[in-house]
């Protein structure tokens, strides 16, 4: 409806909202401009997913449920958001960034003729209009930015805003309005998945790893690997591990790699360059492992170790293992 | 076949970045001026499609001040046949929003087969013009893509795009705009006779009006630029291995309660 904040639902391609719907969410309802409505694209939507959003904070659900719409392509997608913004008018369009919503966000943004803050991790309502703050040179330094009008557009980073506390029982009332999906020029050949580690994606997850130079080849990552397996991290490299062939290019965090903010990151053998600490010095917690009591990580860490990280992994695993049992 | 590749001046990865008085730009003096790097894998996967077909064009364009020159030849020197530098102070409040409009009219009056873009900037990180070029050409669009095709009649282009848990491949009918992540290919170094080469090349100035347009306030303005807050200092734990891990992992429950 008029004056809405509209929630671009991310979700798993089975029909289920991701977590970081409860972000999103609840970041909308935090900023009180209006009522909080999910609008959802997708080729199935499960009954389970509807209610989550529900519980999350979503007054009211705008369900596009066609099979046109999968696989996802922002040609196709971007005409049909586009349109219903013209007949409702929100306020506000937030999404998680996300592969999808990043590049999406980006297309309606330019046929809509509006801003977009992308890849925000504040958002403060002042009068009449939203600031946002989103970190540049890859977080060396914070931009506040804003809109000249409506509707404000905003991808907002994982892990950096408060999910909203589920409440069950609270529900949204679910639209399905018609919409016939452009035709679209760009074809699925077909989708490779990755051989699953069973670690989480780095961008998404609350704990991070990361192995540096001082890993001294690629064959040691497994006890990083071994690590993660305990506590659920992900594992990535610093671009010197990256460029030395020991990782691939999608576990670099840093400038020319990702930006992560999880709750805590533990660098091993990671000495800190400026392009590695613009990727991370968001975290919540730092840890360094270093055997250079030089290294700069160390002016960023809360926690360090200066010692040998192949003594400190393996000991640390055990510590964590045993902390995990007992918990 | 006409490729255009859109690249960006940055401030080289290691500079530490400091805000100009004001508040509202960052201090330039010292800094080293690069392509940006996700830019810079557009332009060698460029010059690897002309060079495997063995016939056609690169052109290079980059939206900027004067500076920007400098960073456009040394596409040029990789081996970027000409040069468009939109160049008008009309531009300099730039966002992405008319960067692309301004990229976009540019490219209609070049009419290239293909645009190649960086996934995104090194400096304001924004990662929107590839798509907002898509749309105001009315081509399809692929993000990120760590591998490409382009078939023997020029036709289509297939690529692989990252996403979350693996690679999507695509296949887009040409004209289309393709946005390279790191990864589709290691960049070439230009060689001496590149760099004398290119200083021969054609750089062709444009201002808005010669594009057909005329300056736009911004979508969206920035309101500050700040430098981030200092973290706390931090504490090394002390002693040998055993004991520094335990306090460590007692520190991170109790103290961070970050496990």
């Amino acid at each position: 409806m008029a004056g809405a904040i509209w929630c671009m639902v991310e979700d798993d391609r089975q029909g289920s909202p991701k977590k970081v719907m409860a972000e999103v969410l609840g970041e909308a309802t935090r900023l009180g401009l209006g009522p909080v409505e999910a609008l959802w694209l997708t080729d199935t939507a499960n009954d389970e997913g509807l209610k989550q959003l529900g519980e999350w904070g979503a007054t009211r659900i705008v369900l596009l449920e066609d099979a046109a719409l999968a696989p996802y392509r922002a040609e196709v997608w971007a005409p049909i958001v586009a349109d219903l913004a013209g007949k409702e008018s929100p306020k506000a369009i937030l999404a998680p960034v996300t592969s999808r919503q990043r590049e999406l966000m980006a297309r309606l943004a330019a046929r809509l003729g509006v801003g977009l803050s992308a890849d925000s991790v504040a958002l403060a309502a002042e009068g009449d209009r939203l600031i946002a703050t989103r970190p540049v040179y890859a977080g060396k330094l914070l931009s506040k930015v804003t809109w000249a009008k409506t509707p404000w557009m905003v991808t907002l980073r994982p892990n950096v805003f408060r999910p909203a506390e589920a409440q069950p029982g609270r529900t949204a009332t679910v639209d399905r309005p018609s919409a016939t999906p452009p035709g679209a020029a760009m074809k699925l050949v077909e989708r490779r998945e990755e051989v699953s580690t069973g670690l989480p994606e780095l961008t998404e997850a609350e704990i991070v790893i990361s192995g540096g130079r001082g890993m001294k080849g690629p064959e040691n990552y497994v006890i990083l690997e071994k690590m993660a397996g305990v506590i659920g991290a992900a594992v990535g490299a610093s671009r010197a591990a990256v460029d030395a062939g020991w990782r691939p290019h999608r576990f670099q965090i840093g400038q020319t790699g990702r930006t992560i903010s999880p709750k805590l990151y533990m660098g091993f053998g990671v000495s800190g360059a400026i392009q590695h600490l613009a990727g991370m010095r968001t975290s919540k917690v730092i840890v360094a492992v270093n055997k250079d009591p030089e290294a700069p990580i160390f002016k960023i860490a809360d926690y360090g170790i200066v010692g040998d990280l192949f003594e400190v992994v393996p000991a640390l695993t055990e510590e964590l293992k045993k902390l995990k049992e007992h918990s | 076949m006409k490729i255009v590749v859109c690249i960006k001046q940055v401030p080289d990865t290691a500079t530490q970045m400091k805000v100009a008085a004001g508040g509202k730009s960052i201090e330039t003096a010292g800094i080293t001026w690069i392509v940006s790097p996700y830019d810079e894998f557009a332009v060698e996967e460029a010059l690897r499609i002309k060079e495997k077909r063995g016939q056609g064009e690169v052109v290079v364009i980059s939206l900027g001040p004067d500076r920007v020159k400098e960073t456009l030849r040394s596409s040029l020197a990789m081996g970027a046949d000409r040069a468009i530098h939109l160049n008008d102070p009309a531009w300099a409040e730039a966002d992405t929003l008319t960067t692309a409009r301004a990229l976009a009219a540019a490219i209609k009056q070049e009419g290239p087969a293909l645009v190649l873009c960086g996934r995104q900037a090194i400096d304001d990180d924004m990662g929107a013009v590839a798509a907002q070029l898509a749309e105001i050409l009315g081509w399809p669009c692929a993000s990120w893509i760590m591998e490409e095709a382009v078939d023997a009649d020029a036709k289509n282009i297939r690529v692989g795009r990252q996403v979350e848990g693996g690679l999507e491949l695509f296949d887009l009918p040409l004209p289309a705009v393709v946005s390279a992540q790191k990864g589709l290919n290691e960049p070439r170094y230009p060689t001496l006779k590149g760099i004398m080469g290119a200083k021969r090349k054609e750089i062709k100035d444009l201002k808005a009006g010669d594009v057909g347009l005329a300056g736009e306030p911004p979508q969206l303005s920035l309101i500050s630029l700040e430098a981030l807050p200092p973290r706390a200092a931090g504490r090394i734990i002390q002693g040998d291995v055993p004991t520094a891990v335990k306090e460590l992992v007692r520190s991170l429950r109790e103290d961070a309660k970050a496990i």
